[in-house]
């Protein structure tokens, strides 16, 4: 082997499925580091007096105190130190933008690779479920005092487990049949393996949260009525679940999707399981229409499914794209193709109304617009047609009115958004705090988790002390 | 689990009646709402409108038509069984008004879910004109209970052996030429609901419709129950499912419907094939 020319170590690669295998199925992709590797990686870190990488995580997990709990072998003892932070670090080592977090302000990426931190993350995530004896965060006195969480997505159910901990009575409402927002009807299986979703909730419910799902709040039962149920506070994290579409021409054929209802499909409702009843259209060439992580997840999906070509359509170019470079780059290994700087016209479908093609116009960047991105420009007499039977649309989501437009009393900004707080995520209405993306608009998991601490922090302040 | 305590097939093996056990769900339901129920972990989730609750007892009352697998494993839960997940109430209730002459016509299933909006209707203190159409005698559900409330009552079938022979739509002309109503209420299948929305057009008679698009989450979530409503695309599930009828686009919604058709026509085969395995098992143990 050659000699190392740099004092920096190399990272040390996450061990993956290869791609040609894993295209096929619907198992996880990194298959995580085992002991040795992880304190190797661990010996990385060079402990920095003025951690960097503290500063870019949105909760400011004590990063090099875990990572000098693994590089000496005290693994129990490190995930406790994340825990005192963040409670779904299973989760958040999986599906945070390190890139642009934690390991982009690492001090060693200046002159070479950042330490691995979200890989060493979820490695003592998954050694605790595996090793670690189960044994639960000591809950203080009970305070006799109800609190009602709202969506059970990272946002709720930071809330939930801050303020059970804390002696309150929690109740989790989920308006879908299983708990976890877009951990579980969103992020694919082979990102996200559910049952560690699964796991953390059953944690929670293990401290004493009262899971209620199948329950719509705003139709079922309404936040007033919450407390004249009896409930003292109230956290609303129902997410942004709102598809967006174009409004081009055919979307309404059979075949097109929004990336909710094709993910939805695909991960809460298993179609991809012969087991299970979920229909779905399965593609032969499918084109997916949007540059995030939502579409890279939907795009990988349909390759699972059995599509024989795959195509991700997005209007500017890749510098512009906001999908986690991990997540594009796993999404072109395994086959999907990208078609930058192009933008769909309308979708043709047959005479029983199913999908056959997309056209499209190529362009190019212009001046940069409102957001600071290069705006893309239509290049005239480049439209195309090429053959597509199914489309998903993946061109991000809005906030769902469902449960804010049977409440007036709580403030809106003009695009739906609850106005709530930053500091403490209180909104305009007495007793009603919110946070995760019903207040930012469609974000991450971990900036979700932190407006939930944020959000707890305030309630238990209130359950004490008052508005 | 939501305990069904009461199974009746009002048409045999075809249309059944499950009275569920699910107390907020009943204390909660205006007419014209549905829930979304799911029979097993591993199935799908399946919308049936609301055609009765009784929030003294907690129950709501669902009537359906065995049309493909999800439904045919529905009719085989019996009473004391029940089913995974029952989510509602959804979708918007109906506005009821005082308006006047009110015509209520339903057609087959749809029958069940205007019942409970035709009673509401009734005791809003309007007069009320039902037509009910059926395939036969066999398939006119709630004939008694919907004659009862009904000023004016006149069913009708294809074949001519309940009420007179014909369609709904030659009941409701008939009505028409006595006079002007305020307002028509239709729910049946498809072409029915837009062959009346058409008779009533040039008078612009106001007319509501239920629609029954597919649906999956039922909160706006997935967009799947996407309609045509005017120039507008709608979500059924939260912006319906009642729309004007003269506005929305039957056609699309008939294409729509059809999505699954034959991924559902092989489950059902397979699930056909299980049954009859399963008798045959039986039928050798016993
Ligand atoms: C496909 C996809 C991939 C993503 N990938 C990443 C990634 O790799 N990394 C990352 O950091 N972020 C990712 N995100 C974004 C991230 O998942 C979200 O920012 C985060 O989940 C928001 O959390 P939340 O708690 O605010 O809401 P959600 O996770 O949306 O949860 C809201 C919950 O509330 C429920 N609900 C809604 N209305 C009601 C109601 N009226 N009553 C009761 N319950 C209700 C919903 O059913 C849902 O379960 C992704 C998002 C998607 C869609
Ligand atoms: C708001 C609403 C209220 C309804 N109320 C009633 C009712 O009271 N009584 C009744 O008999 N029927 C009602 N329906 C229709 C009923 O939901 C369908 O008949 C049922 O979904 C058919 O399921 P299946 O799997 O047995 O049949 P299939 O037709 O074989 O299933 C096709 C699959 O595609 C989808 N699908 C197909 N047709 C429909 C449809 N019409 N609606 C929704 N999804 C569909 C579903 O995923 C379904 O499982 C209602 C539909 C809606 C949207
Ligand atoms: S910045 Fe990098 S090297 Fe410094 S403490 Fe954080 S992880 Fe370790
Ligand atoms: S059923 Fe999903 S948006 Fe209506």
């Amino acid at each position: 082997m050659q000699e190392k020319k740099s004092k920096i170590q190399d990272r040390h690669p996450m061990p993956e499925q290869p791609a040609n295998v894993r295209r096929h199925n619907f198992l996880e992709v990194p298959l995580g580091y085992g002991e040795e590797t992880a304190m190797a990686e661990a010996t990385r870190c060079i402990q920095c007096k003025n951690p960097q990488c503290v500063q870019g995580c949105p909760v400011a997990v004590p990063i090099p105190q875990f990572i000098k709990a693994i590089a000496e072998g005290r693994f129990s003892e490190g995930i406790r130190t994340i825990w005192e932070k963040n409670a779904l670090p299973a989760v958040c080592g999986r599906v945070c933008p390190q890139e642009s977090q934690c390991e982009g302000q690492c001090i060693l990426g200046k002159k070479g690779s950042p330490v691995a931190i979200g890989n060493l993350e979820r490695f003592l995530a998954d050694w605790e479920r595996k090793k670690g004896d189960g044994s639960l965060p000591e809950k203080m006195a009970a305070t006799g005092k109800r609190v009602a969480v709202v969506g059970s997505g990272p946002a709720g159910l930071t809330v939930a487990g801050d303020l059970v901990l804390k002696g309150h009575d929690v109740t989790l409402f989920e308006a879908f049949h299983k708990p976890g927002g877009v951990l579980v009807y969103g992020i694919p299986e082979f990102r996200l393996p559910k049952a560690i979703v699964e796991s953390e909730v059953k944690t929670l419910e293990k401290l004493g949260v009262n899971l209620v799902c199948n329950t719509v709040v705003g139709r079922a039962v309404d936040v007033k009525e919450l407390f004249e149920e009896g409930f003292d506070a109230v956290f609303v994290g129902v997410g942004a679940g709102l598809p967006s579409f174009m409004n081009i021409p055919g979307e309404n054929l059979i075949g097109v999707y929004s990336a909710n209802e094709y993910l939805t499909r695909a991960n809460l409702m298993k179609a991809y399981d012969p087991a299970y009843d979920t229909p779905m259209v399965v593609g032969r060439n499918v084109a997916v229409v949007g540059g995030g992580n939502v579409a890279m997840d939907a795009a990988r999906t349909a390759l699972r499914m059995g599509a024989e070509s795959v195509k991700i359509i997005y209007r500017r170019s890749r510098e512009e794209m906001p999908a986690r470079l991990e997540e594009s780059h796993h999404a072109e290994e395994e086959g999907v193709e990208f078609m930058l700087l192009t933008n769909p016209l309308r979708f043709d479908g047959d005479e029983r109304g199913r999908l056959t093609s997309v056209t499209c116009k190529r362009m190019e960047l212009g001046e940069p617009d409102a957001s600071g991105r290069r705006r893309p420009v239509p290049l005239d007499g480049s439209d195309f047609t090429m053959d597509c039977d199914l489309a998903i649309i993946a061109v991000g989501s809005g906030a769902n009115p469902l449960l804010t437009s049977s409440e007036p009393e709580i403030a809106l900004n003009r695009w739906g958004n609850i106005e709530a707080d930053p500091e403490n995520g209180k909104t305009s209405m007495r007793g009603v705090w919110a946070g995760g993306d019903i207040v930012t608009g469609a974000a991450t998991v971990i900036l979700a988790m932190g407006a939930g601490r944020k959000a707890a922090t305030s309630m238990h302040d209130f359950l004490a002390r008052g508005w | 689990m939501f305990k069904i305590v009461k199974r009746e097939e009002l048409v045999p093996s075809s249309v059944i009646l499950h009275e569920i056990h699910a107390p907020r769900v009943a204390q909660k339901t205006r007419p014209g709402q549905f829930v979304i129920v799911k029979a097993t972990e591993t199935g799908e989730r399946i919308p049936l409108t609301m055609a009765d609750t009784d929030p003294v007892a907690g129950t709501v009352t669902i009537i359906f038509m065995v049309v493909g697998k999800s439904t045919a494993l529905f009719a085989s839960l019996q009473e004391g069984e029940g089913y995974a997940d029952l989510i509602g109430p959804l979708g918007r209730a109906t506005d009821i008004e005082k308006v006047g002459h009110v015509v209520c016509i339903g057609g087959g299933t749809g029958i069940a879910v205007l019942h409970p909006i035709a009673r509401a209707m009734k005791e809003a203190g309007n007069r009320l004109t039902v037509i009910l159409g059926a395939r036969s005698a066999d398939f006119m559900i709630l004939k008694d209970r919907m004659s009862a409330l009904a000023d004016t009552f006149i069913s009708v079938s294809d074949d001519g052996s309940t009420g007179k022979k014909g369609f709904v739509t030659d009941a409701l002309q008939e009505t028409l030429a006595l006079g002007k109503p305020e307002l028509v209420v239709a729910i049946g299948p498809v072409p029915m609901m837009k062959a009346v929305s058409e008779m009533t057009r040039p008078d612009g008679i106001h007319t509501l419709v239920s629609l029954n698009p597919i649906m999956i989450d039922g909160t706006g979530m997935c967009g799947g129950c996407r309609v045509s409503v005017g120039d507008k695309v709608k979500f059924a599930c939260v912006d319906g499912p009642e729309f004007d009828g003269h506005a929305v686009d039957f056609d699309g919604l008939s294409q729509r419907l059809s999505a699954y058709k034959e991924e559902e026509q092989a489950a059902m085969e397979i699930h056909r094939c299980r049954m009859e395995a399963q008798a045959a098992n039986s039928d050798q143990q016993s």
